[in-house]
C-alpha cells in the first residue's frame, strides 16, 4: 500500500507542500511484467516560477505569487470568473449545463468506479469526479452566491490562492471524456465542471496550457495551424506525400486543392501531415479511387481540422468553428467532411452546430460513414487477406460517446479484417485512450510519465487484453486508433512500453487499413518499423 | 389549531407547486446552449441499442430524422422506476437507494389514492361503499400507505448508515444530507406510527383530505395525526428547493441535454436563438479576449487577435 491517504474537502485549501500523490505500488495493475518507476521530480525552475501544489505533476503553468497582494490578486481574479461563468451573457454556451450539475448531483458517487483515472490510480480521491466539483461547487455556494448558511448545509471551504492554484490545476487531472456522465443517474456531467474551471483561467485569468494556447489556438488563428505551417509549406508537404506515396505504392494520385464548386472539403488534422503522412496520402488515394469530386482549402486554419477551443476557450473555440465554416462557404463546396481527429469530429459538427449563424451554416460530417460506403459500393476492390493480422479498434470519445458513431467503423474492419476483435468495453462505453482534451500534445516535464501511468493505463490493459490470444513479438498486431489525439498517445504508449519490439504492435489509422487492403496499391502499406 | 395545519397545508402546497414553477421557468428561459449530448441516445430508435446515432449516415441532413418515444420510454421507464443507473454502476446503494425511492413513490400512490377517495365522499361514494372502484381505492390505501412508510424509512436509515460508514460518501455527505434523511426518517416514522395507532384505515387522514378539498376546516383531534400532517407537507414543500428536486429536473437533463442531439436544420427558431446570443456582450478580460473594442460575442468570435497578413501570402 502506498500513499493514497484519505483526503478531505477541504484539504485542497491547507498550507501542504502537495495535497496527494499517486504511489507506483497503488497503481491500477496491468496484464504483463512492465516496471514502472517512481515520478521524476519536476524542474526546479518550474517549482519555482509556477504553483506547483496538488501531486507529482504541473500541468497547467500557474505563476507563483510572490506578494500577498499577488496572492490575493489570484483569488480575486478567480472570483470574477467564477461570477462571470453563472451569467448568461458570458457563458451562455453552458450555464444550463453547469447550474443543472451544481444544483442536482445527489453526491452519491455512482460515477466513481466509471473514471479510468480514478481506478488507474488506485481510487486517489483526487480523481473521484465528484472530488472537484465538489470543491468548485462549495465555492461557489459560499463566496459567489453566498446562500445563507452554506458552509454549514453545504459544507464547508476556505478559499485562499492556494485553493485557486489547486484547483485550476486540478481542471486538468481529467481527460473529459464524460464517461462519467454518462453513468450519472441524474444527468449531472462532472467532467464538464472540469473544463468549466480551465475556461475561468484562460477567459478570465489568461492562463492556460501553452501546448493548447500560445502553441495551440493562437497559432492556428495566426499561421492557419497549430504547426505553424501556412498554406504555402502546408502545399508543398501535400505535394511531397503525393509524389512520395505515388511512388511507395504504385498508385498514382493527387491531392486536389482549393477547388470551387468541390462537392466535398476535406479537413485534415494537419499534425497527421508531419506526423503520418500515410494517413494523408490513404485518403487521397481512397477518394481519389472512389471518384469523389473533393479538395483540400488552403485557407486559414482550413487545413488544419484541430479546435483545442473545445478543450479550455469557448471564444477561441468559436472563432476556429467560425474560419473552418467560412473556407467552406468561399469554396462553395456542398459538406465539410471531417478527417480522423476526434476532437475536431466533435467541435465543428455537433457544438459548432448551435454557434455558427445562419449565413455560415454548411453540412458537416464525419469521415467514416463516407468510408463505410466507399468500402461497401464495390467501386474499390480489396483483399481482406492482406490484412489477416490481429486488428482491434479503439474508440476515440469524441466519435463515439459524443456523436454515437459507432458502426461504420466496425464494418469496415468486419469486412477488411478477418482477425479484428472488439475492446472490452467499446463503443459508446469505451475508455479514453489517456491523451483526451489535450493532454496528448504535452510532453513537458514529467506530463508523458502521468499520461502512462495515469490516464493511458485503463487502456493500455484493454489493448494488452484485446490481443491477449496473440501476445508476443512474432504475431504482427494492429491498434487502429482512428484519431490524432488518441493516436499520439497510442504512439507515446507504444514507446514508453516498447511494444513494437516486445509485442509487435504497430498503430495506425482506418485508411491505413483500407489501402492496405486494396488491390491497386502494392502490398506492404501497413509496416512493423521503428519509424513507421 | 387545527386551522393553523390547515393553512401550512395550503401554504406548503402552494410552495411545492412555485418552486416546481420557479424551476422549470428558470431552466426553459437559459439562453440556448451548445449541443453536448452522450451516447446512446435513447430515442434513436434501433441504433440507440448500440449507442449509434443518426451521424452515422452520409448526408446525414438529407434523411428523415426518427425520433423514437418508445426507445425513450424504454430507458425512462426502468430508470425512474428500477434506478437501473445505480443498479448498474453502484450496486452497493442501490440496494438502500432503491427502497428509499420506491418508499417515495408509493408514498405518492398513496397521496393520490388518499385524494381519490376523498373525491368518492364527497360525490357520495366513499370508500367502503358498494362501489367496488372505491373498495379497491380502499384497499390499495391501505397497501400503499405502510409499505411506503416503511420502505422509505428503510432507505432512510441505511443510506445515513452508508454515508457515515462509506468513506468514498462520508467525504460528500454535509448537513443537508443528514437533514433531509433525518426528516425523512422522522416524517415516514410518525406516518407508520399513526397508522399503527391512530388511524388504521386512513379514514382521519382521507377526512382532512376532503376537508382541505373543500376549504372546511374540520377539527383534528389526534395530537399524532396533527403532527404527522405537519411533517409531512413540511417535507413536501422542502423538497423542490433542494437537489431533491432532481424527480423532475431529470426530464431536462436527460431530455434536453443527454439527448439533446436536434440539429440545426430547417430550424429558424434555433436560427434566431443563435443571433440573440451571438449578440450577448462578452466581459471576459483575459487579453486574447478583451481589450481590442470588441463586445459582443459575434465581434470577439469573428475578430483574429493574431491576425498574420503574411500568414495569407505564398
Amino acid at each position: 500500500m502506498g500513499e493514497n491517504k484519505p483526503i478531505k474537502i477541504n484539504d485542497i485549501s491547507k498550507d501542504t507542500e502537495k495535497l496527494t500523490s499517486v504511489a507506483i505500488e497503488d497503481l491500477m495493475p496491468i496484464p504483463g511484467d512492465f516496471e514502472e518507476k517512481r515520478w521524476d521530480e519536476l524542474p526546479e525552475d518550474t517549482k519555482n516560477n509556477y504553483v506547483c501544489i496538488l501531486d507529482d505533476v504541473c500541468i497547467l503553468p500557474i505563476p507563483r505569487p510572490k506578494t500577498k497582494e499577488e496572492e490575493e490578486e489570484l483569488v480575486n481574479k478567480f472570483i470574477d470568473g467564477v461570477r462571470k461563468l453563472f451569467t448568461k451573457e458570458n457563458n451562455w454556451t453552458f450555464l444550463t449545463m453547469l447550474e443543472t450539475t451544481m444544483n442536482h448531483c445527489a453526491k452519491c458517487n455512482t460515477c466513481s468506479e466509471s473514471c479510468h483515472l480514478f481506478e488507474a490510480s488506485g481510487e486517489n480521491e483526487m480523481y473521484r469526479p465528484t472530488y472537484r466539483t465538489e470543491v468548485f461547487r462549495r465555492i461557489y455556494r459560499k463566496y459567489v452566491k453566498k446562500e445563507p448558511l452554506a458552509r454549514w448545509r453545504g459544507g464547508d471551504i476556505d478559499l485562499n490562492w492556494r485553493t485557486v492554484a489547486r484547483l485550476g490545476e486540478l481542471a486538468y487531472r481529467c481527460n473529459i471524456c464524460r464517461r462519467c456522465a454518462q453513468t450519472c443517474p441524474i444527468g449531472a456531467d462532472n467532467a464538464l465542471v472540469a473544463r468549466e474551471i480551465r475556461k475561468i483561467f484562460s477567459q478570465e485569468m489568461g492562463i492556460a496550457t501553452p501546448e493548447l494556447h500560445e502553441q495551440g489556438s493562437m497559432l492556428q488563428l495566426e499561421f492557419g495551424s497549430s504547426t505553424k505551417m501556412n498554406k504555402l509549406v502546408v502545399r508543398d508537404n501535400i505535394d511531397f506525400i503525393d509524389e512520395d506515396f505515388s511512388e511507395e505504392t504504385g498508385y498514382e494520385f493527387h491531392t486536389p486543392w482549393d477547388v470551387e464548386g468541390a462537392d466535398i472539403l476535406l479537413i485534415h488534422n494537419a499534425g497527421e501531415i508531419l506526423a503520418w503522412p500515410e494517413n494523408i496520402a490513404a485518403f487521397s488515394i481512397i477518394f481519389q479511387a472512389a471518384g469523389l469530386s473533393w479538395t483540400l482549402s488552403s485557407d486559414l486554419a482550413a487545413y488544419d481540422s484541430i479546435n483545442y477551443g473545445v478543450f479550455y476557450d469557448d471564444v477561441q473555440f468559436a472563432r476556429t468553428a467560425l474560419l473552418h465554416a467560412q473556407a467552406a462557404k468561399k469554396l462553395g463546396v456542398k459538406k465539410i467532411v471531417l478527417g480522423e481527429c476526434g476532437h475536431a469530429h466533435k467541435a465543428l459538427t455537433v457544438i459548432a452546430d448551435r454557434v455558427l449563424p445562419e449565413p455560415l451554416k454548411i453540412p458537416r460530417e464525419s469521415c467514416f460513414p463516407l468510408l463505410r460506403d466507399i468500402v461497401m459500393s464495390g467501386k474499390i476492390k480489396f483483399d481482406p487477406e492482406r490484412n489477416n493480422f490481429p486488428v482491434t479498434l479503439h474508440d476515440p470519445c469524441n466519435v463515439t460517446r459524443l456523436m454515437g458513431i459507432i458502426k461504420p467503423q466496425r464494418e469496415i474492419v468486419n469486412k477488411l479484417c478477418p482477425q479484428f476483435r472488439e475492446m472490452h468495453p467499446h463503443g459508446p462505453y469505451n475508455y479514453c485512450c489517456g491523451g483526451g482534451s489535450g493532454y496528448a500534445i504535452m510532453s513537458r516535464n514529467n506530463i508523458p510519465e502521468w499520461r502512462f501511468k495515469i490516464t493511458g493505463r485503463k487502456k493500455f490493459q484493454q489493448i494488452l487484453d484485446a490481443f491477449s490470444d496473440s501476445r508476443g513479438p512474432t504475431i504482427e498486431k494492429y491498434l487502429c486508433a482512428p484519431c490524432s489525439n488518441c493516436k499520439g498517445q497510442m504512439r507515446d504508449l507504444i514507446e514508453r512500453y516498447d511494444l513494437l519490439e516486445t509485442e509487435k504492435i504497430a498503430y495506425g489509422g482506418l485508411v491505413e487499413l483500407i489501402v492496405n487492403a486494396m488491390v491497386d496499391v502494392k502490398p506492404g502499406f501497413i509496416k512493423w518499423e521503428e519509424d513507421y | 389549531m387545527s386551522l393553523v395545519v390547515y393553512l401550512i397545508t395550503y401554504l406548503a402546497i402552494i410552495v411545492f407547486i412555485s418552486a416546481i414553477v420557479k424551476r422549470i421557468v428558470h431552466y426553459l428561459t437559459n439562453p440556448l446552449h451548445v449541443r453536448w449530448e452522450i451516447y446512446p441516445v435513447a430515442h434513436e430508435g434501433k441504433r440507440a441499442s448500440y449507442g449509434g446515432g443518426y451521424l452515422e449516415e452520409v448526408d446525414w441532413w438529407q434523411k428523415e430524422r426518427k425520433v423514437s418515444v418508445i426507445g425513450e420510454l424504454k430507458v425512462m421507464i426502468p430508470e425512474i422506476f428500477l434506478l437501473k443507473a445505480v443498479w448498474e454502476n453502484n450496486r452497493s446503494l442501490w440496494f438502500l437507494s432503491y427502497p428509499f425511492h420506491l418508499g417515495l413513490y408509493l408514498t405518492v400512490a398513496f397521496f393520490v389514492l388518499l385524494i381519490l377517495g376523498a373525491i368518492g365522499q364527497l360525490s357520495g361514494s366513499p370508500v367502503g361503499s358498494d362501489i367496488p372502484l372505491m373498495n379497491a381505492v380502499g384497499v390499495l390505501t391501505g397497501l400503499a400507505g405502510p409499505l411506503g412508510f416503511a420502505l422509505t424509512i428503510i432507505g432512510a436509515f441505511g443510506l445515513i448508515i452508508k454515508r457515515c460508514t462509506d468513506p468514498g460518501l462520508r467525504n460528500y455527505s454535509t448537513v443537508s444530507h443528514f437533514f433531509n434523511l433525518i426528516l425523512f426518517l422522522a416524517t415516514m416514522a410518525i406516518a407508520l406510527i399513526v397508522w399503527l395507532s391512530v388511524d388504521p384505515t386512513f379514514s382521519m387522514a382521507r377526512t382532512f383530505v376532503v376537508n382541505l378539498i373543500s376549504f372546511n376546516p374540520g377539527p383534528i383531534s389526534s395530537p399524532m395525526f396533527l403532527l404527522q400532517v405537519l411533517l409531512m407537507v413540511l417535507t413536501i414543500a422542502y423538497i423542490p428547493l433542494t437537489h431533491m428536486s432532481h424527480f423532475f429536473m431529470k426530464y431536462f437533463l436527460y431530455h434536453d441535454i443527454r439527448w439533446g442531439d436536434e440539429p440545426n436544420i430547417n430550424t429558424p427558431k434555433t436560427d434566431e436563438k443563435i443571433s440573440v446570443v451571438l449578440n450577448y456582450p462578452v466581459t471576459w478580460s483575459a487579453p486574447h479576449i478583451a481589450g481590442h473594442g470588441k463586445d459582443t460575442w459575434a465581434e470577439v468570435a469573428t475578430f483574429n487577435p493574431v491576425a498574420n497578413p503574411e500568414s495569407g501570402k505564398e
